[in-house]
């Protein structure tokens, strides 16, 4: 129930958003954000944008699975 | 898919997995609740329980909305729409859980009773307005993740003097269902993986409680493999240092006071409930919420006089220790033989989150096969 995916924001006019979602474009409400602009991933969850991705935190996740793989290389 | 793929690599999910065989303590368990039903599915789908030593156990959690409404709630909902004039309109995951005597919404709809299904709270808006002439209720379950929505959809009914649409809420919280759990100490849990999109609203510091009173740590995890691997080698590494502290791994989501925006939206619109049934965890004070009296228009219980009914669960079925963690779905009688998804008789089966469902898509196969070996 609580399943949110991750789509770009492709268009914006008020409080909605068309998301492009894998290739699927699909309407979206971003009243619960403060601000959104085209391109940001967000996460919609049952026709809301929930939160923001951010990009930064998600490429310093990725570089700690990165750490993590080469300290199982030396193990 | 950006940040879905990269999220599921197998070769790194593997070498993830070896970083946790070699650090785990073979001297200990390490029994691991992970609270949200998105979690549990996780861990089924793509194997995660595989690839992890022995001494680690996952424990499930009670978060599924669907599975810890009480068949109560249906039933009072499915009396509402063959006795009143209105549309009854829900999320889909509600459709088939069962109510008492064997009845569904999904039954009563067959019966001639007008039950929609939607996708979102925005649709139950729309349908008010193409039906003038009819009260829609909107059924709204769910955590802090789709309380907002709900929140949203009454704001705007009001800003449209929109009348002949109310909400009969059932939205429950987090962390006093993860208070009672720890509380109650049915199962013994040395970890807690913290739910994913809840936290995107209520933030990382809402967990500190569960931490300090309980001295268990906690996780915040997002629903990807290598979002719960790596979570999993983070509580490992808490317990060996004896910590208990919230640590956030789904950062690129999830910050500490969570999404202010949305928690001022529900708390202008709804307000704490005294207390409110939970199906497994019985009755739980402060523990849901309900509409504030400023929008008791669109309150469905307010507007319509709708009886409370106690529901038994079916004989035999042992949802409510499932939820509670103290038994794995495979303990149930009714498990894959009278309790099938395409014949669900407990909320657990229903839901495709619910602990039975994950076990009998994904994990019968693999019981089957420790049982011959």
């Amino acid at each position: 129930m609580c399943l949110a995916v991750p789509a770009r924001v492709v268009e914006l006019n008020g409080d909605t958003a068309i998301v492009d979602l894998d290739g699927i474009r699909k309407e979206t409400s971003t009243i619960l954000l403060d601000e959104v602009t085209v391109g940001d991933y967000v996460l919609i969850h049952v026709g809301y944008a929930l939160e923001r991705i951010d990009p930064l935190e998600a490429a310093k996740t990725l570089a700690l699975f990165a750490e993590l793989r080469a300290q199982d290389a030396e193990a | 898919m950006k940040y879905v793929d990269e999220f599921r690599d197998g070769d790194t999910a593997r070498a993830l997995a070896r970083v946790i065989h070699a650090e785990v303590n073979p001297e200990r368990n390490y029994r691991l609740m992970e609270f949200c039903g998105g979690h549990t599915h996780a861990i089924f789908r793509f194997g995660i329980v595989d690839l992890m030593p022995e001494n680690i156990r996952f424990i499930h959690g009670p978060g599924c909305p669907v599975c810890v409404l009480p068949a109560g709630r249906i039933e009072t909902a499915i009396r509402l729409v063959e006795e009143e004039d209105v549309i009854l309109c829900t999320y889909a995951d509600l459709m088939r859980v069962p109510a008492g005597k064997r009845d569904s919404l999904q039954k009563a709809k067959a019966r001639g009773a007008d039950i929609r299904m939607i996708y979102s709270s925005s649709d139950a808006l729309a349908l008010a307005h193409e039906n003038p002439q009819k009260h829609v209720v909107f059924f709204a379950i769910g955590f802090e993740t789709t309380t907002p929505p709900t929140a949203a959809a009454i704001k705007i009914a009001q800003a449209e003097g929109l009348s002949n649409f109310s909400v009969f809420c059932n939205h429950v919280e987090t962390p006093p269902a993860m208070m009672h759990i720890l509380t109650a100490g049915d199962a013994k849990i040395d970890g807690i993986l913290g739910p994913s999109h809840v936290s995107t609203i209520i933030g990382s510091r809402a967990y500190a409680d569960c931490c300090d009173k309980y001295n268990v740590p906690l996780v915040i995890a997002g629903f990807e493999p290598l979002d719960v691997i790596q979570s999993v080698l983070m509580l490992v590494r808490q317990i060996n240092a004896g910590q208990a502290v919230v640590e956030n791994q789904y950062t690129r989501a999830v910050s500490e006071t969570g999404n202010e925006k949305a928690k001022t939206l529900m708390a202008e619109v709804f307000e704490q409930r005294p207390q409110f049934e939970w199906r497994g965890l019985g009755v739980l004070p402060d523990s849901a919420v309900q509409i504030r009296s400023e929008f008791a228009g669109f309150d469905t219980e307010k507007r319509f006089a709708m009886q409370e009914i106690a529901t038994a669960d079916i004989k035999g079925c042992i949802c409510p220790a499932v939820l509670r963690g103290m038994n794995n779905p495979d303990e149930c009688k009714l498990f894959g033989t009278a309790c099938t998804p395409e014949d669900p008789k407990g909320a657990c089966m229903v839901s495709s989150e619910g602990a039975c469902a994950a076990y009998y898509s994904y994990g019968r196969y693999r019981a089957g096969a420790e049982a011959r070996t």
